[in-house]
């Protein structure tokens, strides 16, 4: 990773005094098997560049970090981590230049304070479009170099870091600042444990410009790893500091969560019908049987899904350890799979395959219509699925794209109603649809619901 | 008072549930102790002390009989004798026992010590650790004496009293075989279902398959005999519906009194043995003909048929519990047991109790939960043609309904057809369709075989008719029969290379969401390719691996013939190619249109349908022109090798990791060396870093230029090529144990065939234990490596080998020095980083790699045997669930 700062003009030899550091000295520090260099490659009169090297070593990096299981992957050996500009070199930015971030400079006391044209040169920056959103507003003009990905396989395009040059006239202690909170921003990842004194750092850096950043709530959210105790806190320091944020303008009409409306919409239907036992096929982290169990006319509860992560996730979201013992009797989470015959998911009142089948491939379909209509067999079965025709509303989709990288297919409603009507008939049961979440008059609801009975005329 | 008493013979089944009875002190530990094994003895005693740690304690008794009843319920299910320890003089103490071992079907047996109350009272004073007054005694005996003669109505078979202590040390016990026990008898047998009366149709059957048919006076067959010793297995409902009940009875009698046949009784010989009692019983489904039919016989044979039919045992279990021969079939959980429902599981089936609109009892599909290891052949349930299912073949073929008598050899699993005659009866329903049971992959219509010899003294016989494949119907039902049950949870796996391979729970879990969400229907995956180990670190200058000390390995392990194999730049892949749709119909069971499999190491398909098909066609003709079919006498192949480019399948990881990674350390290491420059040329002491900086760059493009190796364009399937190196399976065949020259020839054929298609493997042979050959090998590698090659694989040449300590590694990859920069990392030459990476750890790995390759042959193996899909699937899962085994992935 490399980083260079350059100040032009009358005070440009004063940088190595803010910097403290010798223009004809290279100063090496070495930690946790990283390697810290500064050096000046340029010192004139009026121009003075000050160069900071970090090397990683990339055994350290790795064995550092408490391997966790899901990341025994090659890209844990190799990657950019070493080269393109990522919180690494955020870090050792605020080791070697402290006392310039502080604003400190016995020597040089006359511009500490004072606004000099500054020039930062930055080879390797992720963070794409994300770049100039955030460093614009804080008034550095930026000029980037979009690389090709390889110059020998031109198909492949560009290069997703970019080569930055950021110019402004401003105090160079702020100028660090900013580089030192918003590039691990830029690569959306930390290094480091990210923990309660990191909102404390994040406002003693960030002080007196991030209060006023339009895209405020994202640096604090990525600055820190979307943790949503700390960026209140950071959330409130800011507010409570500096000058208030500037009132919206427009306040945008509170909407409820396509997620949320699904989850509502599939109990709002379980509710209408005769139904005490739910499976719920697919319970992700458990989203609707956090709500199955706060209604008591749910006498039992299984979640079911093929992901032994996703149920442990399910048992700490739905905080199965503290759930009261009557609610926790009602509940069961088992870890099965629509490939596999499943005892355990027979004779429910009704099953639900919320958001399921289109993450299976569709040569796989009757597999799941064997498991669920011919041997759990349950009285009602409710499977929702994004309904296509919606997608036209999504202007980040591409035509025909998808709205989640996993699903296989996306039906419009007429394939949907194909399937669930031959399925309905094939098994004796009578299927009806329904739209989940709003309604449009073209392209109908972005969630489509199909409702089966069993043996209904 | 010596008075000397003869050994006291206590005859018991082998497997059963010994009650001790007798009062404290009688000497039920004792007797326990001198006259069982160590484990077979459960004492209430001992479980009082489990718990509270005082085997007196009385306060925890009910706990303490839980804890019995479960140790013994679990011995019993596992089929082994169980003797109980315990008082036992309560009757209500007794009935659970007797209850527990009904549930297992296992018979309870009752040893009373009788003890004189004085030698109880004594004995009980002896011993310090003892509470007990003679009070307890007293009353224990009484309630002891209250019960003796109700021991029997209670259920207990067989009561067993000793009377005095020297009664007690002369007793023998001795353990009986379950007349159903026949595992010392191997065969070969032949076993015939449901004869029905159509005694000229058994007569072709039995001279089919190669029996001389002996006659009495009158012509009438009176025994068969077979010249090679084979014997016969009659299935049951020998009699009733065809033309000549009682000549059928006379051959089988003939037959089993000769030793010739085995036979098990069916629900008509049980309504025949009820008629023949003199019991009222409904005359229907022919039963009136035979009675006819017997009426016309001598009375000595009458009541000859009625003795032998009550002597026959429901099931038979034969050749070390291989096989079970039932009439109605049995599941596993009976085999070898007794019981009363045992024996109308036998002889009735697993029936609901209902009717169905034909007036006839709805049976239970038990044979799609069957899990057992043994065969289980059967009859009962006529059907239109046989099918194996999970181990199972039901060979009543309807004969006297017009269709056919089926038979099966065993071992050979050949199945062996006589067509009926003409029709004698009218079926209630039409005859069921071996489709109503959903039928597993690996399985299919058990293929009928024309007899190899039809013997010339039967000009007459008419031959088996070789029966057109049933079309499996569309869907994948084929997949219907695997349960969570067969690969969740902790596992073992019983491979034939390498013993039992363990699985842990957490390991199954992770690969069930594999295997649901992105492999294959398990109907197509006969088997995954296993991990392959590295070769041992080199300490050569400069290098993380390196020929040498993959021959050095294996000629430690006494291995010196061996083969290097170029490794291509590509992705594993196994395919599974069939000659025609109806080969892969019968073979995988898959619906039209799906005639193989091209799949990764996860089992995932590399392509969509149609381009699987597309170059399973270009594959399937290579095979056509090479001349494999017949060559290898195969309807479909199973081929290990590479499918290039990387690209194809890795896209994603050589842009977004490999290419983005060059991409920013050329702009980085570039700006940081510019800058450097300048420094230097100030004369700033920054020479290092420059030179380091210059050489990262130089790294960075060695590689690029290893990546970009494996880019190269692709338009559709224009651009792929797929390197075979081994022949996994054809029918019947796994080529595991056939040397890598063979495989070689084969792949070199589909070359020759399309060279456009198929890409050769170069290769190597090589002596270990000869320096030249050994030098020669390391140059053609560096040869290789030098032009950018991945590197080598170094493989037995002898295929599946094993040295003293059990399977050697099956091939050890030894990869080339710039490849390994895409695993370790641009500078991972530097000396520095080299020193510390040869500290890796192989030994995880290289079990893994025999771990997997076992499962794997043994995957493979269960699937060309026709065995059931979940015994496939098991040992397949197992293979996933092992790559969840957190190992270095750069080994």
């Amino acid at each position: 990773m490399y980083l260079s700062i350059t100040l032009t003009g009358e005070h440009a030899p004063g940088l190595n005094h803010l910097l403290h550091k010798h223009p004809d000295r290279v100063h090496r520090r070495e930690r946790n098997g990283s390697t810290v260099t500064v050096f000046t490659p340029v010192f004139e009169p009026e121009r003075v560049t000050v160069g900071l090297l970090v090397e990683v070593d990339p055994i350290d990096l790795v064995r550092g970090r408490g391997v966790a299981r899901d990341s025994f992957t090659l890209g844990q050996y190799v990657n950019d981590r070493p080269y393109a500009a990522n919180s690494l070199l955020a870090v050792a930015l605020r080791q070697v230049f402290s006392t310039a971030i502080a604003g400190n400079s016995t020597a040089r006391a006359d511009i500490v304070a004072v606004p000099l044209p500054l020039r930062v040169e930055i080879p390797a920056l992720p963070g794409g479009e994300l770049i100039r959103e955030l460093f614009e507003p804080l008034g550095w003009r930026v000029t980037e170099v979009i690389e090709p990905l390889d110059p020998e396989i031109p198909a492949w395009g560009d290069a997703p870091a970019r080569r930055v040059v950021l110019e402004q006239e401003t105090v160079l202690s702020r100028a660090l600042s900013q580089l030192y909170v918003l590039l691990p921003v830029l690569d959306g990842a930390k290094h480091y444990w990210v923990d309660q004194s990191e909102a404390q750092t994040l406002l003693r850096h960030g002080g007196d410009w991030l209060a006023g950043h339009p895209l405020r709530e994202l640096i604090l959210r990525r600055a820190l790893i979307h943790q949503g105790e700390y960026v209140a806190e950071a959330n409130a320091g800011l507010d409570a500091g500096a000058a208030p944020a500037e009132p919206e303008t427009s306040t945008p009409t509170p909407r409820v969560s396509l997620a949320r409306e699904r989850r509502d919409g599939i109990l709002e239907r379980l509710r209408e019908l005769p139904v005490s036992t739910v499976v719920d096929m697919g319970c992700g982290q458990g989203a609707l049987l956090s709500v199955l169990l706060r209604d008591a006319r749910f006498t039992r509860v299984i979640g079911a899904d093929v992901s032994p992560s996703v149920l442990a996730q399910a048992e700490r979201a739905l905080g199965l350890d503290r759930m009261p013992e009557s609610q926790r009797a009602r509940l069961e989470l088992v870890q099965s799979s629509l490939t596999y015959r499943d005892d355990r998911l027979a004779g429910a009142d009704a099953m639900v395959l919320m958001e399921v089948i289109e993450h299976l491939d569709p040569e796989r379909l009757p597999r799941l219509e064997h498991a669920v209509f011919t041997h759990a067999r349950p009285a009602h079965v409710l499977v929702s699925t994004p309904n296509a025709e919606y997608n036209v509303h999504y202007p980040g989709l591409s035509a025909g794209g998808f709205r989640h990288p996993d699903h296989r297919f996306e039906w419009t409603r007429r394939e949907f109603a194909a399937w669930a009507d031959r399925v309905a008939a094939t098994h004796g049961y009578h299927v009806s649809y329904s739209g989940l979440g709003p309604e449009d008059a073209e392209t109908g609801a972005p969630t489509q619901l199909a409702t089966f009975i069993r043996g209904a005329a | 008072m010596s008075e000397q008493i003869g050994p006291v013979e206590i005859r018991i089944p082998e497997v059963s549930l010994v009650l001790l009875i007798g009062a404290s002190g009688s000497g039920k530990s004792t007797f326990g102790r001198e006259k069982f094994g160590p484990f077979e003895v459960v004492s209430s005693d001992f479980c009082r002390g489990l718990i509270s740690g005082d085997e007196n304690d009385q306060s925890v008794s009910g706990d303490a009989f839980d804890l019995l009843e479960y140790i013994v319920g679990k011995r019993l299910a596992a089929g082994r004798l169980t003797v109980v320890d315990a008082t036992n003089v309560q009757p209500g103490s007794r009935a659970s026992l007797i209850k527990l071992a009904r549930a297992h079907d296992v018979l309870p047996v009752a040893i009373v010590l009788d003890m004189p109350e004085a030698v109880c009272r004594e004995r009980n004073r002896n011993r310090p650790d003892r509470q007990n007054s003679d009070a307890v005694i007293t009353r224990q005996r009484d309630a002891l004496r209250r019960s003796r003669k109700s021991l029997g109505r209670e259920g207990l078979r067989g009561v067993h009293v000793l009377s005095s202590p020297e009664e007690a040390d002369a007793a023998v016990i001795v353990r009986e075989r379950l007349r159903t026990d026949l595992r010392d008898q191997h065969g070969p047998f032949d076993a015939i279902g449901d004869v029905h009366g159509c005694l000229s149709e058994l007569e072709t059957m039995l001279t089919t398959l190669g029996y001389d048919i002996a006659r009495d006076a009158e012509g009438r067959p009176v025994d068969a005999v077979h010249p090679e010793g084979r014997r016969v297995i009659l299935l049951g409902d020998l009699v009733d519906r065809g033309p000549d009940s009682v000549g059928v009875l006379r051959l089988a009698m003939g037959m089993h009194a000769a030793g010739h046949a085995l036979v098990v009784p069916g629900n008509h010989e049980q309504a025949l043995i009820s008629a023949l009692g003199g019991k009222k019983v409904n005359l229907a489904h022919g039963l009136g003909d035979t009675l006819a039919q017997l009426a016309a016989e001598p009375t000595e044979f009458t009541e000859a048929v009625r003795a032998w039919l009550y002597s026959l045992v429901s099931h038979l279990v034969l050749d070390d519990g291989n096989l079970v021969v039932a009439h109605a079939g049995l599941k596993e959980a009976y085999h070898g047991r007794s019981s009363g429902r045992v024996r109308s599981f036998a002889l009735y089936g697993d029936t609901t109790g209902e009717v169905d609109d034909y007036g006839l009892p709805i049976r239970l599909p038990w044979q799609r939960d069957y899990r057992g290891s043994a065969v289980v052949l059967y009859g009962h349930t006529p059907l239109s043609e046989t099918r194996w299912v999970n181990n199972t073949l039901c060979l009543d073929t309807g004969c006297s309904f017009g269709n056919k008598l089926s038979a099966l050899r065993y071992p050979e699993r050949e199945l062996v057809q006589v067509p009926a005659e003409r029709q004698y009866a009218e079926p209630r329903r039409p005859l069921g369709d071996p489709e109503d049971v959903p039928v597993p992959a690996g399985q299919g219509v058990a293929a009928a075989v024309v007899p190899r010899a039809t013997p010339a003294t039967t000009p007459t016989a008419a031959p088996a008719l070789p029966e057109p494949a049933v079309p499996v119907a569309a869907g994948d039902r084929a997949a219907d029969e695997l349960r969570l049950e067969d690969v969740l949870g902790r596992r073992s796996i019983e491979t034939a290379l390498h013993g039992r391979v363990a699985i842990r729970p957490e390991n199954a879990a992770g690969a069930l969401e594999v295997m649901s969400r992105f492999a294959l229907s398990p109907n197509l995956l006969p088997t995954l390719p296993a991990t392959m180990a590295p070769v041992e670190t080199s300490r050569e200058p400069g290098y993380l691996e390196y020929p040498t000390e993959a021959f050095a390995g294996y000629l430690a392990a006494g291995v010196t013939d061996l083969i290097a194999e170029e490794k291509h730049m590509g992705s594993r892949a196994h395919v599974l190619v069939c000659r025609d749709a109806a080969a892969a119909a019968t073979l995988l069971g898959t619906p039209a249109g799906v005639t193989g499999a091209i799949f990764t190491r996860t089992g995932r398909t590399f392509f969509d349908a149609e381009t699987t098909e597309t170059l399973l066609d270009r594959i399937r003709s290579a095979a056509e022109t090479a001349g494999l079919w017949e060559r290898l006498d195969t309807d479909w192949l199973l081929l290990d090798g590479e499918l290039l480019p990387w690209s194809l399948k890795a896209e994603d990881l050589l842009r977004g990791t490999y290419a983005a990674t060059a991409a920013a350390a050329r702009a980085s290491l570039g700006a940081a060396g510019a800058d450097l420059a300048l420094a230097l040329a100030r004369g700033v002491e920054a020479a290092g870093e420059a030179e380091r900086t210059t050489s990262r760059l130089g790294h960075i493009e060695d590689f690029s230029r290893a990546y970009r190796r494996y880019v190269w364009p692709v338009d559709g399937l224009d651009g792929v090529e797929f390197a075979p190196f081994q022949l996994l399976a054809s029918r019947d065949a796994v080529h595991h144990e056939r040397d890598h020259g063979w495989h070689l020839e084969i792949a070199d054929a589909l070359v020759a065939a399309d060279p456009v298609t198929f890409r050769t493997t170069r290769r190597l042979r090589v002596d270990a234990a000869d320096p030249a050959s050994v030098s020669a090998a390391t140059d053609w590698w560096l040869e290789l490596t030098a032009a950018g090659g991945e590197g080598m694989v170094v493989k037995p040449y002898a295929g599946t080998t094993f040295e003293k300590n059990g399977l050697v590694q099956p091939g050890l990859k030894v990869r080339g020095r710039e490849y390994l920069r895409l695993i370790y990392g641009p500078d991972y030459t530097d000396p520095g980083q080299l020193s510390r990476l040869r500290d890796r750890h192989l030994g995880l790995k290289r079990s893994l790699a025999l771990r997997e390759h076992a499962l794997g042959i043994e995957a493979l193996t269960r699937f060309v045997q026709r065995e059931p899909l979940w015994r496939v699937h098991e040992a397949v899962f197992g293979i996933l669930a092992l790559e969840s085994e957190p190992v270095d992935p750069r080994l």
